[in-house]
């Protein structure tokens, strides 16, 4: 029985294509645009990603490979998005995959300038994946302004762990692949912050949920799905009529889909 | 006194009181940061009025008419 739940899901696991080679580890970078995710990429990899001083840059999600302790990991830099709620098209992409593509470390990459605007993205990502890392990228321009960031305060408050980057410099950037090797590896177990649901939007979740596994077995982040359709979504209750809801996230859900966009 | 955020004049600095939209454009714009409670302030105005560029959360961001008559701010002196 149990060896049979167990098979199918690793089944729809490998239907789940917007999963790459599993042989390593993927680690995600997620933040808002013109963060510097780019350049922490670059950093990280060694490779020559196109960066640039405009939001928008990254249209489609770049992959490098990089090593910690000899162990390879696969480095997915993401398209900067301000949401997992309302995203337009280009930031689809990005949702997707923090949603469906299971990655084992999401870094959350933010601008220390304007911490409190990109906190909101890092929020949303906590509600769904607890293996997450929150990069304060820029920290030399928000010296220069007169910013100072409390890491341990952050990190208490959040609940993940933080470090600060200026990734132009290389600063920072080995104690966050240190933190990447502690967390993919489940050394490092974080525990984000979560919203507490008042309690008939709890009510709700307990009965959809269970629900949703079981129409569809090894799918991630439910709890989302299930928050999108008490919020109305369309599409998502359309897909999951239909029964294509893990099609639909293969093709990219939102991507262009004629037939589910409005 | 509560204002439509429309009916700023450049340079006034104002609190948002509330967003009365729905769905997804209410998601969107509390995603950009236009929250209750956030101070906002009128940075630019096209030459034909609309759009308006705001600083909000140490960022500018630019709304049109029909976005920007339904949030209603409370102007500070």
């Amino acid at each position: 029985m149990f060896w049979k739940k167990l098979k199918s899901k690793t089944e729809n696991f490998v239907q789940v294509e917007i999963i790459p080679s599993r042989k390593n580890k993927i680690v995600a970078l997620a933040g808002n645009p013109n963060t510097g995710k780019s350049t922490i990429f670059n950093r990280l990899t060694g490779l020559k990603q196109h960066t640039g001083n405009w939001p928008g840059k990254t249209v489609t999600r770049a992959e490098g490979e990089f090593e910690i302790n000899d162990e390879v990991y696969t480095l997915i830099d993401l398209p900067g998005t301000y949401s997992l709620l309302s995203t337009s098209e280009d930031e689809e992409i990005a949702r997707d995959f923090v949603l469906f593509g299971n990655p084992d470390t999401t870094v959350i990459v933010c601008d220390a300038s304007v911490l409190e605007r990109n906190l909101n993205l890092a929020f949303q990502i906590m509600q769904i994946t607890n293996r997450c890392i929150l990069c304060i990228n820029l920290i030399d321009e928000a010296k220069r302004k007169g910013i100072e960031i409390d890491k341990d305060v952050i990190e208490k408050e959040l609940g993940i762990p933080v470090v600060l980057t200026n990734a132009r410099s290389g600063e920072g950037i080995e104690s966050l692949k240190e933190k990447i090797f502690l967390v993919s590896n489940r050394i490092l177990k974080p525990n984000p912050r979560k919203i507490e649901h008042k309690k008939e939007i709890k009510d709700k979740l307990n009965q959809l949920i269970p629900l949703i596994d079981k129409a569809f077995p090894g799918l991630y982040s439910t709890e989302w799905i299930a928050l999108r359709l008490l919020q109305g979504d369309e599409k998502i209750r359309k897909a999951i009529e239909n029964g294509n809801l893990l099609e639909l996230i293969n093709k990219g859900l939102f991507n262009g889909n004629e037939e589910f966009r409005n | 006194m509560t204002k439509k955020l429309s009916e700023l004049k450049k340079g006034e600095k104002a609190v948002i009181v509330n967003v009365n939209l729905n769905g997804l454009t209410r998601r969107r714009l509390y995603d950009l940061g236009f929250i209750p409670g956030t101070i906002i302030q009128v940075a630019f105005e096209s030459p034909l009025g609309d759009p308006v560029a705001y600083f909000i959360k140490d960022t500018l961001i630019a709304l049109r008419r029909n976005e920007s008559e339904n949030i209603d701010v409370e102007l500070i002196n």
